[in-house]
């Protein structure tokens, strides 16, 4: 493809179509996890429950989780023939989203629980003769444990943002509508529009980057107002 | 934390998550899942004719671009609303397993053998795709395989049976190369590896990476590529979307349809043939 054309395909609507898709889907799937992730994490760390060290350690196993398993074992349950196909989420964002939801949560929980440990073992003796009860300490400690918590979560986002196995399996690169720019970087490979894939890959690089940096300076504001 | 500082957090989570459930609900548009293979939507065709489909009817068309294997596999779990393939046997064995029915032809066009300029196996301008295998096999010449039971994968199979030699039998034989993937990874291996394949007319004519690739054997009626257009047996499938469905292979098979299939072309060449009057 010549640069004429590039330059027609990266200011076309369907091209913004598969960006803005892309950050949605990863952004969405970051903060699922974050949601669930962070109070799991500070959970772990903070109280003594039982089964908590197979918990963290299983945490821990899941940090190297295969894409194309989840994204598989999800094809399975979300296929017309599997247990939760009554849903007809299959081929859908939605169905990327959980794919790498699923993905980002042992990320986003082992690395809270690692640094709330690290803090609840400095603080927790101090709280606890303040009369605070372990709920209440959790939100001290996480607001301590900010800047590492946001770490976390991009580290989530990176994860999301880049992968490419779970979605095309549950998604179905399904042009207009389930194309992120990964699927579509594994696309124009195969088609042999190299000089293409390489320009998606550098958006792509460009686009993640920018998230990264606006969630940081969303994280700067908030902590100085 | 106080909640002021929560608050612009949490409507930023409710904002993505709302978007993302609105994306999956898609409401007001009728859409259709078709499975499909490679070929036909990596040649540009079905970009070239669902927009004209969409206007008139304002069924949305999904694509999954597979390999034949691959989509009658998706649509017989149920999760297609109708397929679009090259590659007879297998249609049968999906009619006759009871997923599919009212299959049509919709268009064709041909196989061909891509190699090297060089050729050491001096095929180029044979005729007779099954010698033109056999000449390669005693040359111990590259071949990239796709091996992914695709509808190409399945002719080429078909060949080597002709030929009388299994390259897959036996510890592979070291010119022989299983790449599992598309038809574009396969011409993607062929050309980095100065390797035979066998490719679809359309994938080649769009494909942008030939480097020293050419066209060395066509003609051979065996390498004749034909496109069928199948339908979900609601028996099976009761959740499969029949009407729409039916709208569209209706469609594919009508005047205006055939038009727009024979319309498409890439660099001045008419890719696919429409054969829903006189199928081949």
């Amino acid at each position: 493809m010549d640069r004429a054309g590039l330059i027609a395909f990266l200011t076309a609507p369907a091209f913004t179509d598969i960006v803005v898709l892309s950050v949605w889907v990863s952004l969405s799937a970051a903060l699922l996890a974050a949601l669930v992730g962070i109070p799991l994490g500070a959970a772990l760390a903070v109280y003594r429950l039982p089964g908590r060290r197979p918990i963290v350690i299983g945490l821990h196993a899941l940090l190297g989780l295969p894409p194309v398993v989840v994204g598989l074992s999800l094809y399975l349950m979300l296929s017309r023939s599997g247990p939760l196909g009554a849903f007809g989420l299959l081929f859908t964002p939605a169905a990327m989203v959980v794919a790498q939801s699923i993905l980002a949560l042992p990320i986003v929980a082992a690395l809270t629980h690692t640094a709330v440990s690290d803090l609840w073992a400095e603080y927790g003796g101090a709280l606890q003769v303040d009369g605070a009860s372990r709920l209440r300490a959790i939100p001290h400690l996480l607001r301590v444990a900010r800047p590492r918590l946001l770490t976390a979560v991009l580290a989530g986002f990176g994860r999301t943002i880049s992968e490419v196995g779970a979605i095309l399996i549950v998604g179905g690169n399904i042009a207009g509508y389930t194309r992120t720019m990964t699927t579509a970087i594994v696309l124009e490979t195969s088609m042999g529009d190299f000089a293409f894939a390489l320009a998606l890959g550098l958006v792509l690089i460009a686009v993640s980057a920018g998230v990264s940096i606006a969630l940081f300076g969303l994280n700067a504001r908030l902590v100085n107002s | 934390m106080s909640m002021p500082q929560k608050l612009p957090r949490l409507g930023l989570v409710a904002v993505l998550l709302a978007s993302t459930s609105a994306l999956a609900a898609d409401p007001g548009t009728q859409s259709i899942v078709l499975a499909s293979t490679t070929s036909v939507e990596n040649s540009g065709l079905l970009a070239h004719i669902l927009p004209l489909f969409t206007k008139q009817t304002g069924i949305e068309v999904r694509v999954l671009a597979q390999g034949t294997g691959q989509a009658l596999a998706t649509a017989s779990r149920g999760d297609a609303d109708l397929v679009l393939v090259h590659d007879p046997e297998a249609e049968q064995k999906f009619i006759a397993a009871g997923d599919g029915v009212d299959r049509r032809q919709i268009a064709w066009n041909d196989f061909i053998l891509v190699g090297p300029r060089a050729d050491p196996a001096r095929i180029a301008g044979s005729r007779d795709a099954v010698a033109a295998l056999k000449a390669i096999a005693t040359a111990g010449a590259p071949f990239v395989s796709r091996g992914d039971k695709s509808g190409t994968d399945a002719l080429e199979h078909r060949l080597w049976r002709a030929v009388g030699i299994d390259p897959t039998a036996g510890g592979r034989a070291s010119w022989y190369h299983d790449i599992g993937g598309g038809m574009g990874a396969a011409l993607n291996a062929a050309a980095a590896m100065n390797a035979y394949t066998i490719s679809d007319r359309g994938t080649w004519l769009s494909f942008g990476n030939k480097r020293d690739l050419v066209v060395l054997s066509e003609g051979d009626p065996r390498l004749l590529n034909r496109y069928d257009v199948i339908l979900l047996d609601p028996k099976k499938h009761p959740d499969a979307k029949q009407q729409p469905a039916h709208r569209f292979a209706d469609w594919l098979t009508s005047t205006q349809g055939q038009a727009a299939i024979g319309a498409y072309r890439v660099a001045g060449q008419q890719l696919f043939h429409p054969s829903a009057a006189t199928p081949r």
